[in-house]
């Protein structure tokens, strides 16, 4: 029994056999790593788990509860954070008032009306926030509209946003696509610390191979929905259907 | 002050001293001169100005803060210009508990519509809140005539309760104030109308555009924002966009029912033309027309279309051949044909082509305008503009 709990899940559309009973269980406290050719139905899985999408067949659980038929702030409350394939955050707004929302969102729940107080003076909100620019080295883009920022720093921020949420789990779609290779080893170098420093549970899709043997524990490869297999980063190295099915795919 | 920043202070404060002054800034022009036409400082039309500028600003926290645009806010005016009359009826024409009841009965309505619509976002929302204020509207008409005195009007009659009147006066008050009292100051050649209706709402309309400025600034406002920025983040950050949503157009409808009730206070009648579609198109132009989303914006809107409706509309024909007499015939009767289009009744065709010409060239409406004088006018004092805008 993992964390999270992921059994049988199957997910069609139309014709299309995204996801055919996918098993996986990912331990309390690790990072699992999902790899995969295009189209394998990696970001598909990640939307099963936080109710964008709901699968056909099969059980999701979190922590002994079930995740499914639950609305997204639900899920998103019981500790699961997501960043997506393309960065999701408030355009239009400044970069720290991106940032305070999810800190809000934690703090008060899902609704709390309260149109009195002025957002900037909660200042214990207000430090985390700036704390967490801070550590994701972009408290000088602070007062930036986050719309006009470049692809990395979105995505960075988006990362920003669901760590300062400190969730039980993370949940990340390929957080260094479209990012420089030095940001690419920042982000590296801040999940590692994550990890070490906090309580907290990483399922991770890459194809920046780098990233992943850097960061997971443990690997599962999907292939047209189903997981091939599921190793340690030593051991998936080496096999010889995960060339076939993925490296072998990657290289045209 | 007041627990706002000092940009927000300076922009409470500017606006408070240009609302007191309005009764002088707005008569510019000697009584007796030409010009006079364009004077605006009369209580009847200060009294819209401001009471549509709380309409605007309700709608704007709603439609400026989450994007959510309803196109039936006009049901909640006339859901409280019904119960302000109401109260007259069976209290008093003390003005004090009809507002109040304007305010709480277009909040119950607000829950019951808001409720409903929001089920739906975008055009299908619109289009909901449509439905919903053209079905009040005709029910005002048709089976509601016992509530709302069908065609004729909902009005006060001699023959009305109003258990608390006792020897209070037979027009609407506070307390004793007259609505209409006005003190009349001549200055020279010009006139100066000051009276207590204008200044009631005055001072209801800068509570509102206060409480305004306090949402646009707090944590429910940042939410609302957000829910404009992206939904889907909103919700997978643990937030759920549906009761803030409930929130703000409940608060609007509020708003709107204060406008309603005002109306009411200000001329104790009530039709069903007030729910109108028009009417809530309105107030959408007006919100458009100043600035979406910023504080000053509908404000401003609400008085330039008041402005238009009550000033360009009452040009005709002869004032204009006054202006051009002094052209050759020929001219003079072509000039004059060409301008008698856009005034009088043809005011429409004016506010149409201003709209259009707004909504091309300046997106953010009047107060884009004026952010872009400044800039132009190389204003160090960049804050004073950009002190409107929501972030
Ligand atoms: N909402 C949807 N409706 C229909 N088909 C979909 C939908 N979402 C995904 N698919 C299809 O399901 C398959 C799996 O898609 P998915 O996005 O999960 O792949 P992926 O492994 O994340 O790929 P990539 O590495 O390109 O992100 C693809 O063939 C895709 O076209
Ligand atoms: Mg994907």
């Amino acid at each position: 029994m993992g964390i999270l709990d992921i059994k049988d899940v199957g997910k069609r559309f139309g014709g299309l056999q995204a996801l055919g009973d996918v098993n996986l269980s990912v331990a309390e406290n690790t990072c699992h790593a999902i790899i995969g050719p295009n189209g394998a139905g990696k970001s598909t899985l990640l939307n099963c788990l936080i109710g964008k999408l709901i699968p056909d067949t099969g059980s999701v659980m979190f922590d002994g509860q079930s995740v499914l038929g639950r609305s997204a702030h639900e899920i998103c409350q019981m500790g699961i954070s997501r960043v997506f394939q393309t960065p999701e955050i408030f355009s239009d707004l400044t970069v720290i008032e991106n940032m305070m929302i999810p800190i809000f969102a934690k703090r008060d729940g899902s609704f709390k009306l309260d149109g009195i107080s002025a957002f900037m003076k909660h200042k214990a909100v207000l430090e985390q926030a700036e704390q967490m620019l801070e550590d994701m080295n972009m408290a000088d883009k602070r007062y930036m509209n986050a719309a006009s920022m470049s692809r990395g720093d979105k995505r960075r921020l988006e990362i920003g946003m669901c760590l300062s949420q400190n969730p039980r789990l993370l949940l990340l779609d390929e957080p260094t696509a479209g990012m420089a290779r030095a940001d690419t080893n920042n982000t590296i170098d801040l999940l590692k610390q994550i990890k070490d420093e906090r309580d907290i549970t990483i399922a991770i899709i890459e194809h920046d191979m780098h990233v992943v043997f850097s960061l997971a524990d443990r690997i599962t490869v999907l292939a047209q929905g189903t997981p091939l297999v599921e190793d340690t980063p030593e051991n998936i190295k080496g096999h010889p259907k995960v060339k076939e099915a993925y490296l072998g795919e990657a290289q045209h | 002050m007041f627990g706002l920043d000092k940009k927000d202070t300076r922009l409470l404060m500017v606006v408070a001293i240009i609302t007191f002054c309005a009764p002088i800034l707005l008569n510019p022009f000697p009584t007796e001169s030409a010009l006079a036409q364009f004077n605006a400082g009369y209580p009847d039309l200060m009294q819209r100005f401001v009471i549509f500028g709380i309409f605007a600003i309700g709608f704007n926290i709603l439609f400026g803060l989450t994007g959510y645009l309803s196109f039936g806010h006009a049901a909640f005016l006339g859901v409280g210009s019904y119960s302000a009359v109401w109260m007259f009826k069976l209290l008093s024409y003390n003005v004090i508990p009809a507002i109040i009841f304007s305010v709480l009965t277009a909040g119950i309505f607000a829950v019951v519509i808001g409720y409903i619509s929001l089920r739906r976002s975008g055009i299908y929302f619109s289009i909901l809140t449509l439905a919903f204020a053209q079905m009040s509207y005709s029910l005002a008409y048709s089976v509601l005539t016992p509530i709302t005195n069908g065609e004729t009007g909902l009005q006060v009659y001699g023959n009305d309760p109003q258990y608390l009147k006792g020897d209070g006066p037979d027009v609407t008050h506070l307390f004793g104030l007259e609505m209409r009292s006005t003190a009349e100051i001549n200055l020279g050649a010009w006139t100066f109308d000051f009276s207590i209706g204008y200044y009631m709402c005055a001072i209801i309309m800068l509570i509102s555009f206060y409480l305004a400025i306090r949402v646009f600034r707090s944590p429910f406002g940042l939410m609302l924002r957000a829910i404009k920025a992206n939904q889907t983040r909103l919700n997978y950050t643990g937030i759920s966009p549906r009761p803030y949503m409930l929130a703000a157009f409940v608060i609007s409808g509020m708003y709107a029912g204060l406008a309603g009730g005002l109306l009411a206070a200000m001329d104790p009648l009530a039709g069903a033309e007030r729910m109108q579609w028009t009417a809530s198109g309105e107030v959408v132009l007006m919100t458009i027309l100043g600035g979406v989303g910023t504080l000053l914006g509908p404000v401003l809107g609400a008085g330039f279309i008041k402005y238009a409706e009550n000033i360009f509309s009452k040009i005709n024909e002869n004032i204009l051949h006054s202006w051009f007499s002094f052209l050759p015939d020929g001219i003079e009767e072509a000039i004059v044909w060409i301008f008698a289009r856009f005034v009088g009744e043809g005011w429409h065709l004016t506010l149409g082509l201003m709209f259009m010409l707004i909504v091309i060239f300046l997106p953010g409406g009047l107060v884009e305008g004026g952010q872009r004088i400044a800039r132009l006018l190389g204003s160090k004092n960049k804050n004073a503009s950009d002190s409107t805008s929501a972030e």
